[in-house]
């Protein structure tokens, strides 16, 4: 990379560390301190007071409750993100631009107002509100709420990374596949599915970190009933509107982790993903290439 | 309903299973996404006009605008500055544990933002890390706008860097080859011939951060110190008018609040197939 620019086509020395050094010191400021305040932070009352915030009965509801929450939001979301990115990147249609934009849209709407559609879809002063309560059924202030928020805030991400992906790889496998006989599932499985894994797999760790992480959308719709109605955010909160702040901080760190691991794995399928890429490259010879550009 | 046009209008493939995937995309798109906004919108009727706008035109309400726009502003043109220069130094430097930083750019993207507002609001407070050395110097840092525009800047970062990234990546040398030997100094060819080519990617990376900073609620408010007219976001403030049952009110700064969503939306997109259109030309 920086080997291949000649002298003239680089910075003086000086400049080049001034530069690095800057970048350096503000990530440092805003990335890593507020990592490192919150393990600070967390461990302040040592391991004993750490761990009894972690395993108290209330945090524990809350953990169980944000997976719940990602179990639920996560393959719904997949199921969707492959639908979608197989009807827009292998077909032609009109109005294709419009349904890619549509579906982008949970990301330029507010996370306070991704609950606030649903309490006035759900809620006592909702439209289903005074059939649901005749029914008896509790939706916003109750998990499906939280399940319903989640699935909105984090819908766009699987197909997001999908149908580049798939757009990129174009219909010349599958065709072969169909031509030789193989059904659409047979392609789907054996051809599309091995091609596209780690695009996938990315949009679902993005998926997953935002579904267990997010915090405006879930408190509009949550009720903020300790134990049963609280995720792990949204626990932090409480915590720490309390002045408890050690067990905030402890709560917060799992979710720091939890950023961390998330982190590491995308740094990872990119990588895998940059592998897969440059074997594609070497098997395919020139005509090859040529066809799926055509 | 537009499926039928859509069938239509769809060029013949041997490829299965549009049918099935369009319409469950359809399907659910409606259920989860279209039916719910469409119904705010319904319900912001509710109001009638002179009601509407005697809402989102109370000084209250107005005065969190300013608080929203200003600080995601300021966060966004920090980011434009800062993400280019990280974007920079990733692409052409070469130093050591620059795949660890690299990684690192996306942590906002990953850290609940809950987690970062309380993390920053511990630091920059006056008995903060950060806070105890600005504090003297006059500089209060929590519970006022300025802290908003620091937890907006540390969401808006990954956007500008992610979006400059690649291009700066894929910029030929040739170019700057060739102004270099036409005796152009480093400062010339940075400015009249690589910045115009990044300007769409930088464009695109400054609207993303501003409207994600527009809309912004978990980082923000532990460290906004949310006091009305001073440092109250517009969010903040739908969820005020929530907790006093006060949902048609609600409900029309949240529609105030999509509308300019989407007028942005609509930017974005117009910047990426801008951005675009200039790659492939």
């Amino acid at each position: 990379m920086t080997s291949s620019h000649s002298p003239v086509l680089t910075e003086a020395p000086w400049l080049r560390v001034t530069l690095i050094a800057l970048a350096l010191t503000f990530l440092a400021l805003f990335l890593l301190l507020p990592l490192a305040a919150v393990i600070t932070e967390a461990l302040r009352g040592g391991i004993g007071a750490y761990w009894q915030a972690i395993v108290e009965p209330d945090a524990l509801a809350a953990i169980r409750l944000t997976l719940t929450a990602a179990a639920i939001a996560v393959p719904l979301n997949l199921v969707f993100g492959v639908c979608a990115a197989w009807a827009i990147a292998k077909h032609e249609f009109r109005g294709k631009n419009l349904l890619t934009t549509l579906i982008d849209l949970p990301f330029a709407v507010s996370p306070v107002i991704s609950g606030l559609i649903y309490v006035l879809m759900f809620g006592l002063q909702g439209w289903l509100g005074p059939w649901l309560s005749e029914h008896d059924i509790k939706i916003v202030f109750a998990v499906p709420g939280i399940v319903l928020a989640t699935v909105f805030v984090t819908f766009p991400f699987v197909a997001r990374e999908l149908i580049p992906v798939m757009q990129e790889q174009g219909n010349d496998e599958e065709e072969a596949a169909l031509t030789l006989g193989a059904s659409g599932w047979q392609t789907f499985w054996r051809v599309t599915l091995p091609n596209v894994k780690w695009g996938l797999l990315y949009g679902v760790i993005l998926c997953n970190a935002r579904a267990m992480g997010e915090f405006g959308a879930v408190s509009v719709v949550s009720g903020h009933i300790r134990g049963q109605t609280n995720t792990l955010p949204l626990h932090v909160e409480i915590l720490y509107n309390e002045y408890n702040f050690i067990a905030a901080f402890a709560t917060a760190s799992l979710l720091a982790l939890l950023a961390l691991v998330t982190l590491a794995a995308k740094s990872f399928v990119e990588w895998r993903a940059a592998q897969h890429a440059a074997a594609a490259r070497l098997v395919s010879d020139q005509p090859a290439v040529a066809g799926s550009t055509a | 309903m537009s499926t039928a046009a859509a069938f239509s209008f769809k060029r013949p493939s041997v490829i299965p299973g549009f049918g099935l995937t369009l319409g469950f995309t359809l399907a659910y798109l409606s259920l989860i996404v279209l039916i719910p906004l469409s119904a705010t919108f319904l319900k912001s009727t509710e109001l009638g006009w002179n009601g509407f706008w005697q809402t989102v035109t109370d000084p209250r309400v107005v005065a969190s605008y300013r608080v929203s726009f200003g600080t995601s502003l300021l966060a966004a043109v920090v980011n434009l500055f800062a993400g280019l220069l990280v974007a920079w130094v990733l692409v052409r430097y070469r130093f050591p544990g620059k795949r660890l930083i690299d990684a690192l750019v996306d942590l906002p993207f990953a850290l609940p933002t809950a987690v970062a507002g309380i993390a920053l609001t511990a630091l920059y407070a006056g008995n903060g890390w950060v806070g105890q050395f600005l504090e003297p110097l006059g500089l209060k840092v929590a519970f006022t706008p300025v802290g908003i525009t620091v937890a907006l800047i540390f969401i808006g970062l990954p956007f500008v860097v992610r979006s400059v990234q690649p291009v700066l990546q894929e910029l030929e040398p040739e170019l700057e080859e060739a102004a270099a030997s036409l005796g152009a100094s480093r400062l010339t060819t940075f400015r009249r011939v690589m910045l115009p080519s990044l300007m769409p990617a930088l464009l695109t990376g400054f609207a993303l951060a501003f409207a994600r900073g527009l809309g912004e609620y978990g980082s923000v408010i532990f460290i906004a110190g949310n006091m009305p007219m001073i440092s109250e976001i517009t969010p903040l403030l739908i969820i005020t008018k929530l907790e006093q049952y006060d949902y048609a009110g609600a409900t029309a700064i949240a529609v105030a609040m999509l509308l300019i969503s989407f007028v942005l939306l609509l930017l974005i997109n117009l910047l990426q197939w801008w951005s675009r259109k200039r790659h492939t030309e």
